[in-house]
């Protein structure tokens, strides 16, 4: 069993709400799921969709053949019709809805409006008909979408609540009955998988790393942590400040941070444009910080809504001056919760900006884990105060010391004073203008905390053949569909995937030596979401290894499963 | 108690006769009056010639950057506040650069005292013209006079609503002091823009120039007016008034948060116990 739905229609209908919702239900069913969306930079109108696959097996890319098509629009049925599975693939739609009626045995009409309001009692509903409906295709029971509709309308009260239970039944039970041409068969449910997407993943690993302080400026496709953390913020004690741009929202954090808690920011590439003065003064004045950046196709304004890999670059160089700074780039929300962790400790560790950069497809796709694992977290506190501060007899904020690291006081908590300077500065804090002092400080800030950060960098993943011909190398949020395509590959092909999500500093060979598998490859390959293969220009630089091949996408959508089989069989 | 040596910091590198020095006597004086030691207190500055101000004080400092002082202010502030919070900055730094982040932090009414160092020039560029440079000036960069209208922040804040608007002049001390006593001590964002004269590069508005012109606020001024502050605020050129030009008693955001009601932000530890329920929600 792997299937996938695709909903498609116009911005306002409602397809997130179905799409969310159907997820959900098969997450609970004990489904693998991976859902990725693909919407406009518009409120309403336009053509958006969102896609759902769901397996019995691992699922973490999406496909181009889809099952069962949801039309909530005609322009639906116009773009994704070829997309359909030749044996099986259904589109359903309400042919009074869409006022055009379709005689085709892959059409399936079902009166999701009429349905909606006969049952419902309002035409608001047909889309917990359209859902009702998809369920009744599959053959699966309603239980467990009930459930979801008590939790998710309990506080509107029971009118609501039965208007919706009776919509679901109608949609589920006409289906059931109508569709003759159904031929899917549903797995017997097992245990509730965890469901959550990549930019849900972000913000829950700050508010686990104990994050105080958020600020930001709203921009696709970061703004979700924002939504996420400020909902949080009541339980967890959380301040959440919105910004008047992303200047702000850097200095706040870094207010904040110098105040004595963990604060972070969040945004895209054109606010961190804007952030990048403040990322050099986090350096300087030593500041930690955690910075969620966003990629989305660029320059300038570019594809608001849409995915990128093209800001790895930027990350890596941006900022006046010479300082350490780390860049992760998870390739799933698991590994998004536990980076964002491990991210928030070097910042508070090693006193140091850290990055994790992202993009539209990681941050709005959903996938099942069986759970993540708190004790697994790492929460160390680092900073200096209460009687161990107070009991020191002398307190130097940029104390030169063997690490590197100063201790980190919390200012107002003793009668030691916390001093510091976006100018060169002395031990203390204080401006300076000397040679030996500026010398010492940059082997402090630089030197001395590099290979030690450097160290706390884990190699990449391998996956697959253990002594491959072939090795497909990426980073971030291709994890998926890469390792995806290994398992969809004839089993004589010898192939692996090298997977970086810990990109900067770039990982040594101490723990793995993964330049040994790329140099015994006969073929290696590097797949990325940008037009210049910007990760391949790191792996040249920093080792000297020149992949033999690329295969880029850079229209800004995700690579999809089939295609990114077919571009490797290309080169193979 | 504090005692002025508590407030020793180094040697000022502000050109001799500098209204700054003024302003960094009478700042020490206000504080020790007030019974603030400096570790309660936290002084954030920019780029300019004021930028470096807390280093001529002992207090804890963040030196910023040039028109950031007010968004670093504000985190501290927000993050804990217990600790009074100044920023201290110039008019290119606050009116020029970081002219956006004036306006949203008196819309915030953020318990943030910004003591402006005004000396209608850039100091520390070498005289170039700075938004409160009176039009017609003429610097090397602007050959045939400011062309610009002149901003006044004064008329600026009461605009905007500024919960505390207040005018000093560096060469009035006494007066000034009993200024920034009140900004410190009114709750809100409070806003105390400070004419200083640069002996250097500023060869219009001298100590002699403003000495002829400002005049103290009658005390029978009801500065809780906000029509009346509107008309007093545009007043400038043959007569300037300081003193509290402006307050109102509005709720200041650290009261407004309900995670810090009862105490300090960095005062409270993370409490992770209830993460197994929240991971529950993504079930």
């Amino acid at each position: 069993m792997d299937y996938t739905i695709k909903i498609g229609g116009e911005a306002g209908q409602g397809i997130q709400t179905i799409g969310d919702t159907l997820a959900r239900v098969f997450s609970r069913s004990g489904y693998h799921v991976f859902t990725h969306q693909d919407y406009e930079s518009r409120i309403r109108g336009g053509h958006n969709f969102f896609q759902i696959r769901f397996s019995d097996k691992p699922v973490m890319s999406s496909r181009i053949k889809i099952d069962i098509l949801v039309a909530l629009d005609k322009e639906s049925i116009t773009l994704h019709e070829k997309e359909l599975l030749s044996d099986n693939g259904l589109i359903i739609y309400d042919s009074s809805a869409l006022k055009q009626k379709h005689e085709n045995q892959r059409f399936l009409d079902i009166p999701f409006v009429n349905l909606a309001a006969e049952h419902g009692g309002s035409k608001i509903m047909a889309n917990t008909v359209a859902t009702g409906a998809v369920l009744g295709m599959i053959g699966m029971e309603l239980a467990i979408l009930l459930g979801i509709i008590k939790d998710t309308f309990g506080k509107k009260g029971e009118d609501i609540i039965k208007a919706n239970v009776n919509a679901a039944v109608a949609g589920h039970d006409f289906s059931a009955k109508q569709c003759i041409t159904c031929s899917f068969s549903a797995a017997p449910l097992a245990k509730p998988r965890m469901l959550i997407a990549g930019i849900d993943s972000i913000g829950l690993g700050a508010v686990a790393s104990g994050c105080k302080f958020y600020s930001a400026y709203p921009m696709t496709p970061s703004t979700g942590i924002m939504n996420y953390i400020a909902g949080k913020g009541e339980e967890y004690g959380i301040i959440v400040e919105q910004a008047e741009d992303e200047i702000a929202a850097i200095n706040m954090a870094l207010g904040a941070s110098f105040a004595g808690v963990r604060a972070m920011t969040g945004t895209a590439g054109g606010g961190f444009a804007l952030m990048v003065e403040g990322l050099s003064l986090a350096a300087m004045t030593e500041t930690p910080i955690v910075i969620a950046l966003g990629q989305r196709p660029a320059p300038a304004t570019g594809f608001p809504t849409r995915t990128e890999q093209a800001d790895l670059n930027f990350a890596l160089y941006t900022s006046h001056g010479e300082f350490p700074r780390v860049i992760f780039a998870p390739g799933t929300p698991e590994q998004a919760f536990y980076l964002t962790n491990k991210a928030f400790d070097l910042a508070e560790k090693y006193q140091i900006p850290v990055i994790i950069m992202f993009d539209t497809y990681l941050s709005d796709s959903e996938w099942t884990f069986d759970g993540f694992d708190v004790s697994k977290l790492r929460n160390t506190e680092y900073r200096l105060r209460g009687e161990a501060l107070q009991k020191l007899s002398e307190y130097k904020r940029h104390a030169f010391t063997e690490s590197g690291v100063s201790p980190l006081a919390i200012p107002g908590e003793s009668r030691h004073l916390v001093v510091t300077d976006s100018d060169e500065h002395d031990e203390e804090g204080h401006i300076v203008e000397d040679a030996e002092t500026r010398i010492e400080m940059v082997n402090k800030r630089l030197f001395k905390k590099l290979p030690l950060i450097r160290q706390e960098i884990e190699p990449p993943v391998l996956y697959g053949d253990s002594k491959p011909d072939i090795v497909v190398a990426g980073w971030g949020s291709n994890y998926g569909v890469m390792r995806e395509c290994l398992d969809t590959l004839p089993k004589n092909v010898k192939i692996a995937m090298l997977h970086f999500s810990e990109i900067y500093p770039f990982p040594s060979m101490d723990k793995f030596d993964y330049m040994k598998v790329l140099n015994n490859a006969k073929l290696t390959i590097c797949i990325e979401n940008n037009a210049t293969g910007q990760f391949a220009r790191l792996m040249r630089a920093e080792t000297g290894f020149e992949f033999k091949a690329s295969i880029n996408r850079f229209d800004g959508r995700p690579f999809l499963l089939e295609e990114l089989v077919e571009r490797i069989k290309q080169k193979i | 108690m504090p005692t002025l040596d508590d407030y020793k910091g180094k040697t000022p590198a502000w050109c001799p006769g500098c209204g700054n020095f003024g302003i960094l006597k009478t700042f020490k004086d206000a504080v020790v009056e007030l019974g603030i030691e400096p570790h309660q207190l936290t002084v954030v500055s920019g780029i300019g010639q004021a930028g470096k101000f807390p280093h001529y004080i002992k207090c804890n400092t963040f030196n910023g950057l040039h028109g950031r002082t007010l968004p670093v202010a504000t985190g501290i502030s927000l993050a804990n506040h217990d600790m009074l919070v100044i920023a201290v900055a110039g008019d290119g730094d606050c009116y020029g650069e970081g002219g956006n982040h004036l306006n949203h932090a008196i819309r915030r009414n953020i318990n943030v005292k910004l003591f402006v160092h005004d000396n209608q020039i850039y100091g520390l560029t070498k005289g170039q013209a700075s938004p409160t440079s009176m039009e017609g000036m003429k610097t090397k960069n602007q050959p045939f006079g400011v062309f610009s209208e002149q901003l006044n922040p004064m008329a600026l804040a009461v605009a905007l609503d500024c919960s505390f608007v207040a005018r000093g002049f560096a060469g009035d001390m006494e007066h000034l002091k009993g200024v920034m006593k009140e900004a410190i001590n009114h709750k809100g964002f409070s806003l105390v823009d400070i004419l200083q004269p640069c002996v250097t590069f500023n060869k219009i508005n001298t100590y002699e120039w403003y000495r002829q012109r400002v005049y103290h606020i009658e005390p029978e001024y009801n500065s809780e007016d906000r029509v009346s502050a509107f008309q007093r605020s545009l007043e400038w050129g043959d007569r300037i008034p300081i003193g509290i030009i402006y307050r109102n008693n509005r709720q200041m955001l650290e009261e407004r948060i309900p995670v810090i009601m009862d105490k300090p932000l960095v005062k409270q530890l993370p409490d992770l116990s209830k993460l197994e329920t929240t991971l529950k929600e993504f079930y």
